[in-house]
């Protein structure tokens, strides 16, 4: 099995790189973007057996700092 | 008097956070990652900045599960003291005995030069040898300083006067000018600046120096 881990910053947490490249969008000329964020993909490749609250308590224990970040789990 | 310094693969502040103990007047000890135990009788556990594990993933994230990162939580939770320093801050906050979390620079740079503090609470072990309100000159070296908590957890750290020290002037964006922060028994200190490396006449300044004097002969082992 594979799982797809998207982390992002909360919304409310300052995303001082997705505005620096909404910044140098802006510079480019593509003037309707209105906001960027930008976040981390961590692709997992599971053995047999393992299941989604698995791969959740891997994000609750490691893969993102709740405090600052939410996650979504992609199963394939 | 005994202090221990943890040595993570990527830590470049260890000897200077060890001789800053030393000079206090501690016997100090490194213990690396892999150790699953303090050594017997220690005092304070030093966790030193840099950058632990490459900071891959999040800065202090993988050194926080590391062996030696379970038996600093131990030690904590059974009272004993701690100071972390800079990567040593962000690892206490991954392990959750500090609370928040530290952000890239607001603006974006890594930032390396002295900055004024103010000392905003003299009512600990860690900073008895200041007057609230004194401003101290202490350095900074970091990309990922820009200290983060909810609301919530902000007015309690305020209200229950544990913010420990403030910028004077915030390089970094972190909320409330919030340098370092204190635990919910007072015993464990998170910051930011380098008082290690404001600590000895050759540094240029000695203002941090008076964190390690005071804590000389106030530590006990828990």
């Amino acid at each position: 099995m594979k799982a797809r881990v998207h982390v992002m910053l909360k919304n409310g947490v300052l995303d001082p790189q997705g505005e620096a490249v909404r910044h140098a969008l802006g510079a480019l000329g593509f003037d309707k973007v209105e906001g960027v964020r930008q976040g981390k993909v961590i692709d997992l490749d599971l053995a047999e057996g393992a299941t989604e609250a698995d791969v959740t308590a891997m994000c609750e224990k490691l893969l993102a700092n709740t405090v600052i970040e939410s996650y979504s789990i992609e199963l394939a | 008097m005994k202090a221990a310094v943890v040595v993570f693969p990527g830590s470049n502040c260890d000897r200077d956070l060890s001789v800053a103990f030393e000079q206090a007047g501690f016997d100090v000890s490194m213990v690396w990652h892999k150790d699953s135990a303090l050594p017997e009788g220690v005092d304070i556990v030093g966790v030193p900045g840099g950058f632990s594990y490459g900071d891959y993933l999040r800065c202090g994230a993988i050194a926080a599960q590391s062996p030696i990162c379970k038996a600093v939580i131990q030690h904590a939770d059974r009272g004993g003291y701690a100071i972390g320093v800079c990567n040593g801050f962000q690892i206490l906050t991954e392990t959750g005995v500090l609370p928040g979390a530290l952000l890239r620079n607001a603006g974006l740079k890594y930032i390396c030069r002295t900055v004024n503090l103010k000392v905003a609470t003299s009512d600990s072990v860690f900073t008895q040898g200041y007057n609230a309100g004194d401003v101290i000159g202490v350095p900074i070296a970091h990309h990922d300083g820009n200290y983060f908590a909810d609301a919530e957890t902000v007015k309690a750290l305020q209200d229950q006067d544990r913010v420990a020290f403030t910028y004077e002037e915030n390089p970094n964006g972190s909320v409330a000018d919030i340098a370092g922060i204190l635990s919910e028994n007072r015993r464990v200190l998170g910051m930011m600046p380098h008082p290690e490396r404001a600590a000895d006449e050759g540094h240029g300044g000695t203002d941090g120096a008076a964190v390690f004097r005071a804590l000389a002969g106030m530590v006990t082992a828990a």
